[in-house]
């Protein structure tokens, strides 16, 4: 177990290495610079040399990229390492120190400030979003299938369809427009806003929790309920296949009561597709927080990634880039641990 | 039965078949084989019936796969009229082909649900590209007719047919194109007993008509005694006796061969009284594994010292009488 | 030789059915597939013959009436919103902030989905399928190889590389190239108003689910007797991949692709949010949106029709997959 972990985990580096790879220089190649527009106004050439100078972009791409990964100095006490930009003090210490440099477009602030800023809020909201599409999706999936053919079944059905077929794009003002301007029952664009805070929540004394949900209420809500729809279609489905299956039928055969034949071997075995797309599912909630954080006009970081994409703030795209990679690959391995828990056959350290 | 002397059409010849057993991710290690069929030796006379006996997994589908070329074969000759097949390649295989063919376990599965039996049959006449396309039709439903069922049916499907339909259809192709050798790999089991009888008498009405020569497959003996001339019985890998049927029956000298027989019914209520069982005991090993000396010591009731230590050679002891055995 | 006997559902009347006429016979029976592919069609009409049934200029800017509505919308609009509006009847579902006649943008909105939903699914279909053909079919060291390609893709974040891929496509268009090939690409792309890059960055990342799926159900294939049967008759390779594996797979693969459609249409959808879609002022539903929302307050009505066109389209999407699967692939409903 322990081995296959560690192995697991090993594996992750050629991926994360490929990813820092292709987007570090994609975004090398991509033509034009981060300086060459503030807002619609361009900027003097010299400018643009200068700014260009300060954050190395005048350097060959090799020289940038061992930057990038290694910083551009390393000193241990007064021995000097290595050092690529003698005559100025450090910028960076590279990824690979945990440094992920300097923001181009904020001035005095580097990557690792920003995603500190922005990262809880989009962490909040995608794991709220998936426990909601969870504790609705699950068991509406296991109702259905139980009482299959039910009006019950189909009125889940039909609406776990609808569920799958709105876009958070559509759901998201959809929400808004219902529930905040026509209601005015939940306020759309304050979450991490104003207090209530998103941060060190469980270090404030009397932290107004009721207030924090009534904030984060409709985005989660609009990022969930698609999820909760996905997961509820699935569960159906493969539980509906499960029972069909002889071990159940086995199992009922013992005499055992029909609850626990259900708990004890159909739930169990119908989790495992649902455990399989959680992984992929990980991917769709980057795009759904992408969207939700836009549209409520939420400080959180995918709202950042794609102000960075239009500013041609590199650094900052791909060090968050990079940290959605790191979910992805480590929701990948806790998927396929849970996997191999549901699933004894699969044996992880064959 | 057959003459004193026979003429051979199939001669295997030290026969094996190893699958590979492979380990790592990136580069794949060569960590073992399944030894399916492990160097077997005997030849199939023109026009008789030989049966091949062993319990499930003993490597008897490979044996016939490996004869037709399905799989290409980790060691060995297999002749045919005097041929090395398992040399020929391309065109010639493909010419060689046609006169050999299969009839399959599962008649739920050797047919393509997506094609008419029409299409079914003709496929071995379209890929030899014999006839042409309007007596190809004619000639498919001159062959529902040898396997005995009404032509009507050319445009149908698979599903619906009943498992005893369908295995005529299998037989029907397999006879397309003519062929000599049929290998029959245990074609009645998956269908009901009182088909099974309808199937095996269609089987030995066309070798009649059609002089053709089976290699028959199944897995207990009561089966294979009705149809076959000379029975071969395998285990894990390796044939461990050859006979005539009667031979075999009446004087099994490989201490498997008695295990099996004693769990046969006989008709005779005189002598089944008095039929005592051989339990054997244990479990069959992993062809991954095979035990040291002879295959069978892990569970053979007569085991003795040498067994464990060399290999028994599969030798004639009597004529016509083959067994692998420390004994003999 | 007597004719075996006959199970009483062969009637010699009856006609032979084939597995596809039998799915498509539990398909009609599906009210809401047959429904939805009526809305598909429907749609596509609309989007073909859009010229024809809208004003035909989905650029025209009439500033003079930017975000009027018709009188008969304004049970839609928030309270108090008669003091503020402009009405025009001229725009049958109103105008967007820069007067441009929303039913138009969204008739011709219709083009973008349904061209991603199609090319999209197209290329990923036939990329992966071939691919997991080869893979499967061929076997060994070659699949090793072509499997461990695909997993390693598979942990990728694609959405990001689409993103970066667009980013990417829309500086070299705005900047043009060097060289004629990528002349020629940009100015293909600019003639398909933005799409053509769109369905590369679309198409190039969503295979390998397929090709994942294509393996697998030609690796249960190729172990059925029926492929071997084919092979102990002498047929080629080429003949049992066309007429034993294919057929057999392709009605799966057809289904999984429908389903992913929806995925497709979002992401476009999404893209163009963003401003990595189409390039203005082509319409795309996405777009749409995203210019309607930031003025939902005061004009929800502009939000309404590219939403309920995006959620109405991928909804028959939807319901028609579940259909196709419950059609082709019986096991999986009573
Ligand atoms: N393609 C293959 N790859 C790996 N191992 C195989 C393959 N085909 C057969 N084997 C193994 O070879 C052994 C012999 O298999 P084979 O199918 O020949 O047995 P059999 O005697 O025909 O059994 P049955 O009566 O069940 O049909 C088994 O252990 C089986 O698992
Ligand atoms: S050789 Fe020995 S172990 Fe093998 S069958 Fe003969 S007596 Fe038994
Ligand atoms: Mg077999």
């Amino acid at each position: 177990m322990l081995r296959f972990i560690i192995r697991r985990v090993l594996g992750f580096i050629p991926v994360l290495l490929a990813v820092i790879i292709v987007t570090f220089f994609l975004a090398r190649i991509i033509p034009g610079g981060p300086f060459d527009f503030i807002g619609d106004k361009s900027l003097p050439p010299s400018v643009v040399k200068n700014l260009e100078a300060k954050y190395h972009l005048d350097w060959p791409a090799w020289k940038q990229f061992i930057s990038y990964m290694v910083g551009d100095e390393w000193k241990i006490g007064s021995f000097t390492v290595f050092d690529l930009d003698p005559n100025a003090p450090a910028h960076s210490y590279g990824v690979l120190r945990g440094d992920l440099g300097p923001s181009f477009r904020y001035r005095g602030q580097t990557v690792n400030d920003i995603i500190g800023r922005t990262f809880p809020l989009s962490a909040q909201l995608g794991v709220m979003a998936i426990i909601l599409g969870l504790v609705i999706g699950i068991p509406a999936g296991i109702i259905s299938a139980l009482k299959q053919n039910s009006w019950l079944d189909y009125t889940a059905t039909f609406v776990a369809v609808l569920g799958v077929s709105i876009p958070s794009l559509v759901m998201a003002p959809l929400l808004i427009w219902i529930f905040s301007i026509e209601l005015g029952w939940f306020p759309a664009a304050t979450w991490g806003a104003k207090p209530p805070y998103i941060q060190n929540m469980f270090l404030t004394p009397g932290f107004d929790w009721g207030n924090y949900f009534i904030h984060a209420a409709m985005p989660v809500f609009a990022l969930g309920t698609g999820l909760s729809a996905t997961f509820a279609r699935l569960m159906r489905a493969s539980l509906l296949q499960v029972i069909r299956e002889d071990y159940i039928r086995t199992a009922r055969a013992k005499g055992l009561h029909e609850r626990v034949v259900i708990y004890r071997h159909a739930l169990k075995n119908g989790l495992i597709p649902v455990v399989t797309v959680i992984g992929p599912m990980f991917a769709g909630l980057i795009t759904g927080t992408l969207v939700i954080e836009q549209i409520f006009g939420l400080n959180g970081m995918g709202k950042h990634f794609v102000q960075s994409i239009t500013n041609r703030d590199y650094a900052v795209v791909l060090g968050t880039i990079l940290v959605y990679t790191i979910i992805l690959v480590f929701s990948n391995l806790l998927v396929d641990l849970a996997y191999g828990w549901l699933d004894p056959r699969i044996r992880l350290d064959a | 039965m057959s003459s004193n002397n026979p003429e051979i059409l199939v001669e295997v010849k030290d026969l094996k078949m190893y699958f590979p057993i492979t380990q790592g991710i990136v580069i794949q290690k060569h960590v073992g084989d399944i030894k399916a069929v492990d160097g077997i030796t005997f030849n199939i006379h023109r026009g008789e019936t030989l049966g091949l006996v062993g319990e499930s997994g003993c490597g008897k589908s490979t044996t016939g796969r490996a004869i037709l070329q399905l799989y290409t074969p980790t060691g060995g000759e297999v002749h045919f009229e005097g041929q090395d097949i398992v040399k020929m390649k391309g065109e010639n295989l493909r010419k060689m082909r046609r006169r050999m063919q299969m009839i399959f376990q599962d008649p739920y599965a050797s047919l393509n649900p997506r094609m008419t039996v029409g299409n079914i049959i003709a496929e071995p006449l379209e890929v030899h590209n014999i006839l042409k396309r309007s007596e190809r039709r004619d000639r498919v439903k001159e062959l529902l007719e040898v396997v005995g069922l009404n032509p009507y049916f050319i445009n149908r499907y698979p599903h619906e047919f009943s498992g005893g339909q369908r295995q005529r259809i299998g037989v029907a192709r397999a006879l397309a194109l003519n062929p000599d050798f049929i290998v029959a790999d245990e074609p009645i089991s998956a269908l009901d007993v009182s088909i099974q009888a309808q199937v095996i008498n269609l089987l030995e009405d066309l070798q009649e008509q059609f002089g053709l020569t089976y290699l028959f497959i199944a897995h207990d003996l009561s089966v294979v005694r009705h149809i076959s001339d000379r029975i071969a019985v395998m285990y894990l890998g390796k044939l461990v006796e050859l006979a005539d049927r009667f031979t075999l029956y009446d004087n099994p000298l490989h201490p498997y061969t008695q295990a099996l027989l004693s769990a046969v019914p006989i008709p005779d209520p005189v002598i089944e009284e008095k039929r005592q069982r051989i339990i054997l005991e244990g479990d069959v090993p992993s062809p991954a594994n095979p035990p040291n000396g002879c295959n069978f010591c892990t569970r053979c009731p007569k085991v003795f010292e040498p067994c464990y230590e060399q290999e028994p050679e599969f030798k004639e002891v009597e004529p016509g009488h083959w067994v692998a055995c420390h004994l003999y | 030789m007597a004719v075996a006997e006959l199970p009483a559902h062969t009637q010699l009347a009856r006609k032979p059915r084939s597995l596809m006429s039998d799915s498509i016979n539990r398909l009609r029976k599906n009210k809401l597939a047959v429904g939805s592919i009526v809305v598909l069609i429907l749609i596509m009409v609309a989007a073909v013959f859009a010229p024809y049934i809208t004003t035909g200029d989905f650029a025209k800017q009439d500033l003079m009436a930017n975000n009027a509505i018709p009188h008969w919308m304004l049970f839609l609009m928030p309270k108090g919103a008669e003091n503020y509006v402009r009405f025009s009847d001229k725009f049958i579902i109103g105008a967007d902030d820069l007067g441009r006649d929303l039913w138009t943008r969204t008739v011709y909105g219709a083009r973008i989905s349904l061209a991603v939903a199609i090319v999209a699914s197209t290329v990923s279909l036939l990329v992966g399928t071939v691919y997991g053909l080869i893979s499967g079919y061929v076997g060994g060291k070659v699949d090793t190889i072509m499997m461990r390609i695909v997993d390693f893709l598979y942990g990728f974040p694609f959405l990001i590389v689409v993103i970066l891929l667009q980013t990417y496509f829309k500086a070299v268009a705005r900047r043009g190239v060097g060289g004629g090939f990528g002349q020629a690409m940009v100015s293909i792309n600019e003639s398909m108003g933005g799409m053509f890059f769109l369905f590369i960055a679309i198409g190039l990342v969503n295979w390998i689910g397929m090709a994942r799926i294509a393996r697998g159900q030609v690796l249960s294939i190729r172990r059925k007797e029926f492929v071997e049967a084919a092979k102990a008759v002498g047929a080629p390779d080429i003949r049992i991949i066309f007429r034993h594996i294919l057929p057999n797979i392709v009605g799966p693969l057809i289904v999984v692709e429908t389903l992913a459609i929806p995925g497709y249409i979002f992401l476009e959808a999404f893209l163009s949010f963003i401003g990595l879609g189409v390039d203005a002022p082509t319409p795309s539903w996405g777009i749409m949106i995203s210019e309607a929302a930031p003025g939902i307050r005061t004009y929800p009505n502009q939000l309404l029709p590219p939403a309920l066109a995006l959620t109405i389209t991928t909804l028959a999407f939807n319901f028609m997959g579940d259909g196709l699967r419950d059609a082709f692939d019986p096991r999986l409903k009573e």
